[in-house]
């Protein structure tokens, strides 16, 4: 854990604002969410060895829980985001156990499943999630009675939670936790015999990378004042997905590249394209057939390259 | 005298094919017993039963008195079971040290702390210093496991097991693909475990294995054929009728 | 009265149009371990193009038989040229197909627009049969008729032919399969083809039913997924029971608590899971 390296970043994201326009600001904000779900998904895909293609449910489930206890109950944020956070951990405790009964593809599988099943029943349970038109008129938290209105003010929030997240999911990673999580990716049979329990330790990964999952679906619904079934398709849990692969799995790192690769192919190319689907299966596809290690490690290998010269 | 395993009519069966065909056998504590026999008479078979990496269809596993048997494989080392592998299963990109450290992680309560660096853990890192230089590696504790020779990650491979201080060690074929140096050097590191580890072995490569066992098992065919003490095994006509009969 | 019928019907012929999705879905990642994910989007590819097909030669079965053709060639195409590239690297595939599953479902919304395109039921088709004074609506049966027959079929490839017996083979151990030296290669190509041509042809037959629509490929692709967790991979007739298990559940769901048939697919999936990891039916676990 180079320290001094993610300090530098940490105070020069500080100091961003400075030096752009509120839609840079406001673009970076998306990428922070980005980052944490790119990171969390990663905990699962890297360092676990199991890939999830639903880890856009956890952002749909607290932007809903969190968006319907403050229209139907007019609850505030105080309440609704530790709900909202419970209990999509709860719903993933019970998914992990569910998806767990298999690993590999099986697990896969079953991750993209009952992702589904939680878009369709987004879209379907037009009484409690208001289907298609998704729910509107949410607001953002006044922490400590700060407005959250202004790109700035959403900016330094995001950002501390950000800087929170990723030195927790650090930590975990560093961890003998983490250290025992990478064996049972690497040799989950020898992890057996020497007394890991490799079910339990990928259940608890399941539900911790859920939970970092859901504080980005918070940001998300802040960020927005808005969610929609939409998030919650396979299209975003892909995103989610690309973002680590081309940033590179073995890495904290590599995922956050990753999810800035993205939101700004997104950003920019939106302008232009209207097929966002379309580039992003494409990408998908050159990214997997050549930069199979993604960018992270395929840029380092280049620098190794051109050192040696 | 206390058995440290007991199988009772151990049977597995792989579709229409039996492996283990009603195995029984009683191993005392402090032990050292080599079980032998041809290719695909159900050595390592046995073993993945012992430590339930298979589900047997029939018959009793003790372990020190107590059925294991419904116990899953992490459930066995913590009752004092460890093994090695025939072919080596280490964790090659990470360095000696840190294998050692997974290994001797797998019994400590420290393996749930999810927030304190590993580094944190000095005594971890020492301990496993001590498990290597048991083995003669401490040299080569930072160095990552793909980039020592064979033999060495054979010792490792015993190291990482006698890291779980475990009460029975399994080893399977521990002289496979050993340079003649190498193998001595590892029969030396099997002859030293202390008495309390009973040592069940199995191996192909009957001349360094006959000196280290106490009595001998032979398995033909998923059943046991002769067994005995050395003496009575390498006797006994139909050891030889195992090995150079058919 | 009439409900029940139609609904039965309905749920017939959903379970019919998923067979014929799950079973090559299944055969694919039987044999493969590949998870096409973009085998919903063969299933739309065909609709889009039986519409366009429909235009020059009006039969719903030649359309059904060429469009099954053209979804066929495209498959062999992204198994030769792309999914062969990454050999063992199954994660690899298995986001590929889903990157391809994105571009077909822009490319029709690009060529064929955004608004759903019924398929015109075949004419002899259209007016019901009348038993008994109740009204059966006559395509669902035929849809129904036609899964039954290409079960069957399937069953006799699997069972009586060489091309079945070395996809058996093949399933149940690769490494056996290609020691005795079956061609795995070929074989892998033929297998995704075949695959491909059902969900293309079944996109058609169902065309009538469900219409070509952006998001078709959504829809179906879980229910496929279902079917064969629920039946088992690899396995036929798992996905045969499958299917209609789920067409049912789905159709009834919708049709008497609307907001929660999705929630209620859920409950068989974890039930069997729960209790049979490797499905009803298989014997892989997956």
């Amino acid at each position: 854990m180079n320290w001094a390296r993610w300090i530098v970043f940490a105070v020069a994201l500080a100091g961003l604002p400075l030096a752009v326009g509120d839609f840079y600001v406001n673009l970076t904000s998306q990428i922070f969410i980005a980052a944490i779900f790119a990171a969390s998904l990663n905990l699962l895909v890297g360092y676990g060895g199991l890939v999830s293609l639903g880890h856009a449910s956890w952002v749909g489930l607290a932007a809903y829980l969190s968006g319907w206890l403050f229209l139907k109950m007019g609850l505030g944020h105080g309440i609704t985001a530790p709900v909202a956070l419970l209990g999509t951990t709860l719903i993933a405790g019970l998914f992990g156990w569910i998806s767990l009964r298999a690993t590999g593809l099986g697990f896969l599988m079953l991750t993209l499943a009952l992702s589904q099943v939680l878009w369709g029943t987004a879209y379907r349970w037009a009484s409690v999630t208001n289907g298609d038109n998704g729910l509107s008129g949410l607001t953002r938290p006044a922490p400590f009675g700060i407005s959250l209105e202004g790109p700035l003010a959403f900016y330094y929030f995001s950002l501390a939670i950000t800087v929170l997240a990723i030195w927790m999911m650090s930590r975990f990673v560093d961890s003998p936790f983490g250290a025992a999580l990478r064996g049972t990716r690497d040799q989950p049979r020898r992890m057996s015999a020497l007394g890991h329990d490799v079910w339990l330790i990928r259940w608890v990964t399941f539900v911790y990378s859920a939970f970092w999952g859901a504080v980005s679906g918070l940001l998300f619904v802040y960020y927005n004042k808005y969610i929609h079934p939409a998030s919650l398709s396979l299209t975003n849990s892909a995103e989610g997905l690309l973002g680590v692969i081309a940033g590179g799995s073995g890495t904290l790192a590599g995922p956050i590249v990753g999810a800035a690769i993205v939101i700004f192919l997104k950003n920019y190319v939106s302008a232009y394209i209207e097929r966002w689907n379309m580039l992003l299966g494409f990408v998908f596809v050159v990214i997997v057939i050549f930069m199979p290690d993604g960018v992270v490690p395929g840029l380092r290998r280049l620098w190794m390259r051109w050192r040696s010269r | 005298m206390n058995s440290a395993l007991q199988l009772g009519g151990l049977k597995k069966a792989f579709g229409g094919l039996p492996a283990i065909n009603g195995v029984s056998l009683e191993v005392i504590q402090g032990e050292r017993r080599l079980i032998i026999g041809p290719n695909g008479a159900g050595k390592t078979t046995l073993f993945n039963l012992i430590t339930g990496d298979l589900h047997r269809d029939a018959g009793a596993i003790r372990l020190f008195g107590e059925e294991v048997s419904r116990l899953k494989p992490h459930q066995r080392a913590h009752r004092g079971l460890a093994r090695t592998y025939q072919i080596i299963t280490l964790f090659p990109k990470d360095s000696l040290e840190h294998n050692i450290v997974l290994s001797l992680l797998g019994l400590s309560k420290v393996r749930w702390d999810a927030f304190k660096p590993l580094r944190g853990h000095p005594d971890l890192i020492e301990e496993a210093g001590r498990v290597l230089r048991r083995v003669g590696l401490e040299h080569l504790a930072r160095r990552p496991i793909g980039e020592v020779a064979y033999g060495e990650r054979r010792r490792v491979e015993i190291a990482m097991a006698l890291a779980q201080k475990p009460r029975l060690l399994l080893l399977d074929e521990p002289f496979a693909g050993l340079s003649r140096e190498e193998r001595a050097t590892v029969s030396e590191l099997i002859a030293g475990i202390p008495r309390e580890v009973t040592v069940i072995m199995i191996e192909h490569d009957m001349d360094t294995a006959l000196d280290l066992a106490e009595r001998i098992t032979v398995l033909h065919y998923g059943s046991v054929i002769v067994e005995g003490t050395r003496a009575e095994v390498v006797a006994d006509p139909k050891t030889r009728e195992v090995y150079l009969g058919d | 009265m009439q409900f029940w019928i139609i609904q039965s019907l309905n749920s017939l012929a959903l379970g019919g149009l998923l067979f014929l999705l799950a079973a090559g879905f299944s055969l694919i990642f039987g044999l493969m371990r590949i998870a096409n994910l973009m085998h919903g989007s063969l299933f739309m590819l065909g609709a889009y193009i039986g519409v366009t097909v429909l235009k020059y030669v009006p039969n719903l079965w030649l359309a059904a038989l060429i469009g099954g053709t053209i979804v066929a060639i495209f498959g062999g195409i992204v198994e030769r040229l792309l999914l062969r590239q990454l050999g063992s690297n199954v994660l690899g595939q298995v986001l590929v197909t889903l990157g391809i599953s994105f571009i077909l479902a822009d490319f029709c919304l690009i060529v064929w627009g955004g608004d759903p395109i019924p398929l015109p039921t075949p004419p002899a088709l259209q007016r019901p049969i009348i038993v008994w004074g109740v009204a059966f609506p006559t395509y669902r049966l035929v849809v129904l008729a036609i899964a039954v027959v290409t079960a069957i079929l399937l069953h006799v490839l699997m069972d009586r032919t060489r091309l079945g017996a070395m996809i058996r083979a093949g399933v149940d151990d690769m490494q056996m399969a290609r020691a005795v030296g079956i061609p795995v290669s070929k074989l892998f190509t033929t297998v995704f083809c075949l695959g491909a041509a059902l969900a293309g042809a079944g996109g058609i037959i169902g065309g009538p039913i469900m219409s070509a629509y952006p998001g078709l490929d959504a829809d179906m692709l879980p229910l496929a997924l279902i079917v064969v967790i629920l039946g088992g991979v690899g396995s036929l007739l798992g996905a045969f029971v499958g299917s209609f298990i789920i067409g049912a559940i789905y159709t009834f769901g919708t049709a008497l608590l609307p907001d929660l048939a999705y929630v209620i697919l859920f409950l068989p999936m974890i039930f069997v899971i729960a209790f049979r990891p490797t499905g009803l039916f298989g014997r892989q676990g997956a």
